[in-house]
């Protein structure tokens, strides 16, 4: 069968099971936007800025486990989509870009719309493509695709010059193919489990410490096999959130810089870390050489790069956390009873939750933690997904939802990228419609991204966007608080933000205010029934700050903030070990 | 300490930029590095001589691997692997220096490749031990220019292979 190349990617395309595409088009992609009018598969979505495409692919994959596919055009079509690469690639999220490119032969030549886009996605991307012959697409939209969601998952660029888009090949999809230099490692080194079983059956403190590497592997159920098995504390980290139930009585929610206390205290008091899909980031371990200076580290990934990178560890296995922990809870099982006894680890625990547990102090105005606590109770029983922007909003949305569920939080964490927020909602309620979705985001997040409450509005999305609105760029507001004297640099951005209400309008979305703390509930509770698009400007404490606090370059036990009742200058409490 | 990986790689557009691009981003200081077809036109070797402690080196083969274009790194012990570098040295060689010049050049088994009114290039092969021995003798004479490959290096043959 002759067709083109833009036919035989979209044929391609459909072979790899993609129903949505997250696109905008141009110049050099006419030829693809021609043959996607023919598909009845596939469904595009059209943006208003490249990057919300990226970031919506990237969403869609994490709530649905597939990997999202985006498409822009060449030059800045493909240069806006970047940060969102960058983001992909940061959190190991299987996305696929497809960019139009300048025709082959003038390639090189600074011409209309030319940007080296392989080349400045290099270094974040898994891997990318410049296709020269016509005839090798199907084969290398099949491996990106492999690329992408195999091993650690991640971004595949594939970048198709226009001429190529319109030459004529004989469409044949591989079903059989190779890519001679990747093998990653999927079943973990049996000595070094059975050796990771003895020594957590054996530990009196023993800790574990999950992240994003559980969800991507669907790893949940052995994981809280393990956990139960062996009454072990759970702390997870921003990208692992949901990865376990933070409401489970072992979990410790979130540790790091905005941590709990009390997940902080424990694995800095422990005598043994079992390192789940994490990469001891910077936010999580704080001073690097201070860090859980009792513990043992097994640390177990499918990426080998991660282990050893940031800290000694003494039991490395490389391997998918889904075979490795199922082996594990075989290899505990085999060892059998009695398991150290870990009561008074336990009682430990107990008093540092009871003694520091996540509050805030009500006094009038609204809290926005309060905001984030209602509609975590208020969506509790429903199937809920929350996205966020970055910044305070982030960390209080971390902090007071309880993601009981994987694949039901959806933030930018090692990128960290401000108007992730709305981008990813989008993504998320395209991949799965029936969900309740949020947009738990900033007055600045938000505003980096808000002409796509256009894509809300076109596709009727029924997103519940829930603004925390202080007026300020709040946790840079924060810092300069804290460490330059209040100092408010470039902060403010009371004067010239807009009405959001007013916007929202604009758009013709429901827009509705709330100052009272009295009516946050009845909003969110109306909201939640309606089931339309709604952007809900929630007016909250200007300065409120986000407690606890880890100082940057401190240790992760020297908390700023946290102590129910506690001034500000009483804030750190130097006692604690 | 250096270390010599050698690494084969897919002779694909753009895998010596994946390369050095990862070890600037990363911050790993590449010595040398050379590269060329294998026996398999579909095959580079690189010949990479890095300075790293065995934790940082951990890192970067590490970080390689994950480059798809990289099929095997091998880091050559240098007891066991033979290794070579070419260099060219263009030297001020006024008539009444030649001849010592020359007589140097002979020592070290090296070429006189090219000869001016001025000047004489000289071609030498040989371990950087060697290659430095020549160069420091050259330099009283004046060194005008001075270009060299980049290490290259394969494992020595097992003896059952002989």
């Amino acid at each position: 069968m002759r067709i083109t190349g833009a036919e035989a990617l979209i044929k391609s395309l459909e072979m790899e099971g993609v129903d949505v595409i997250f696109g905008y088009p141009g110049g050099v992609v006419l030829p693809i936007y021609d043959a996607l009018y023919y598909t009845k598969k596939i469904r595009h979505i059209l943006v208003r800025h490249e990057q919300v495409a990226g970031h919506a692919a990237d969403a869609y994959a994490r709530v649905t486990g597939k990997p999202g596919v985006c498409l822009v055009t060449s030059g800045p079509g493909a240069t806006n989509v970047v940060t969102a690469i960058a983001n992909a690639f940061m959190d190991s999220v299987p996305i696929v870009v497809i960019t139009g490119q300048v025709a082959t032969h003038v390639l090189g030549t600074d011409a209309f719309q030319e940007a080296d886009i392989t080349g400045i996605t290099l270094p974040i991307t898994k891997h990318n493509y410049l296709i020269k012959d016509a005839n090798q697409l199907p084969l290398i939209v099949r491996q990106a695709f492999q690329l992408a969601v195999s091993g650690r998952p991640g971004p595949v660029l594939i970048d198709i010059p226009v001429d190529i888009s319109k030459a004529e090949i004989d469409f044949d999809y591989p079903s059989d193919f190779t890519i001679p230099g990747y093998k990653p490692t999927y079943k973990g080194h049996a000595k070094q489990i059975k050796e990771a079983a003895k020594m957590i059956a054996a530990a009196q403190k023993p800790i574990i410490y999950a992240g994003g590497g559980i969800i991507k592997s669907q790893a949940w159920d052995e994981l809280k096999e393990l956990v139960e098995l062996l009454q072990v504390p759970v702390t997870t980290t921003l990208m692992g959130k949901g990865a376990f139930p933070d409401e489970h009585p072992l979990s410790l929610r979130m540790l790091g810089m905005h941590g709990t206390r009390y997940a902080n205290y424990a694995i800095m008091d422990s005598d043994l870390i079992l390192a789940v899909g994490v990469r001891f980031d910077d936010r999580v371990t704080g001073k690097v050489s201070t860090f859980a200076p009792h513990a043992k580290i097994i640390h177990i990934d499918i990426d080998p790069a991660e282990i050893g990178k940031n800290v000694a560890v003494d039991v490395p296995i490389v391997g998918d956390l889904k075979v490795v922990l199922g082996d594990l809870v075989a290899a505990v099982k085999k060892i059998g009873e009695p398991h150290a006894d870990k009561t008074r680890w336990h009682e430990l625990i107990a008093g540092w939750k009871e003694k520091y547990p996540l509050h805030y102090h009500q006094n009038g105005e609204i809290r926005p933690e309060y905001v984030v606590e209602k509609i975590s109770e208020l969506s509790k029983d429903m199937d809920t997904i929350v996205a966020t922007g970055v910044g305070q909003n982030q960390m209080w949305a971390a902090q007071f939802y309880s993601a009981n569920k994987p694949r039901s939080f959806v933030s930018s964490g090692g990128l960290g990228t401000m108007g992730f927020g709305l981008p990813a909602a989008i993504g998320a309620q395209v991949g799965r419609p029936d969900a309740l979705v949020f947009d738990i985001d900033g007055d600045g997040s938000f505003q980096m991204v808000s002409q796509d409450l256009a894509t809300v509005a076109a596709n009727k999305l029924p997103i519940v966007i829930a603004i925390l609105n202080n007026g300020y760029l709040g946790m840079v507001r924060q810092w300069q608080e804290l460490f330059y004297d209040k100092r408010y640099s470039q902060v403010d951005l009371a004067v010239g933000t807009p009405d959001f209400v007013k916007l929202a309008d604009a758009y013709g979305i429901k827009g509705v205010r709330v100052t009272e703390v009295a009516d946050v509930e009845k909003v969110l509770k109306q909201a939640i029934e309606d089931r339309e698009p709604i952007l809900i400007d929630f007016v909250i404490a200007r300065e409120e700050n986000v407690f606890p606090m880890v100082a940057p370059g401190a240790s992760i036990d020297e908390m700023l903030g946290g102590i129910p009742g506690a001034s500000l200058s009483q804030m750190i409490d130097e006692g604690e070990e | 300490m250096k270390h010599i990986l050698s690494v084969l790689v897919e002779n694909k557009p753009g895998v010596l930029a994946r390369v050095s691009g990862l070890f600037s981003r990363r911050g790993f200081n590449i010595d040398s590095l050379a590269v060329g077809p294998t026996e398999d036109a579909d095959i580079s070797r690189m010949t990479i001589v890095v300075d790293a402690d065995d934790v940082k080196l951990e890192q970067i083969t590490k970080q390689l691997y994950k480059l798809i274009n990289i099929l095997k790194i091998s880091d050559l012990d240098p007891s066991d692997a033979v290794e070579r570098e070419l260099v060219l040295i263009k030297v001020n060689a006024p008539p009444n220096m030649r001849p010592e010049i020359v007589e140097t050049a002979n020592i070290f088994r090296a070429n006189i490749i090219d000869v001016s009114k001025s000047t004489l290039t000289i071609e030498i092969t040989g371990t950087s031990n060697k290659i430095q021995a020549l160069e420091d003798l050259l330099r009283p004479y004046g060194i005008k220019e001075l270009v060299r490959t980049g290490k290259v290096a394969l494992a020595r043959g097992k003896l059952a292979e002989a």
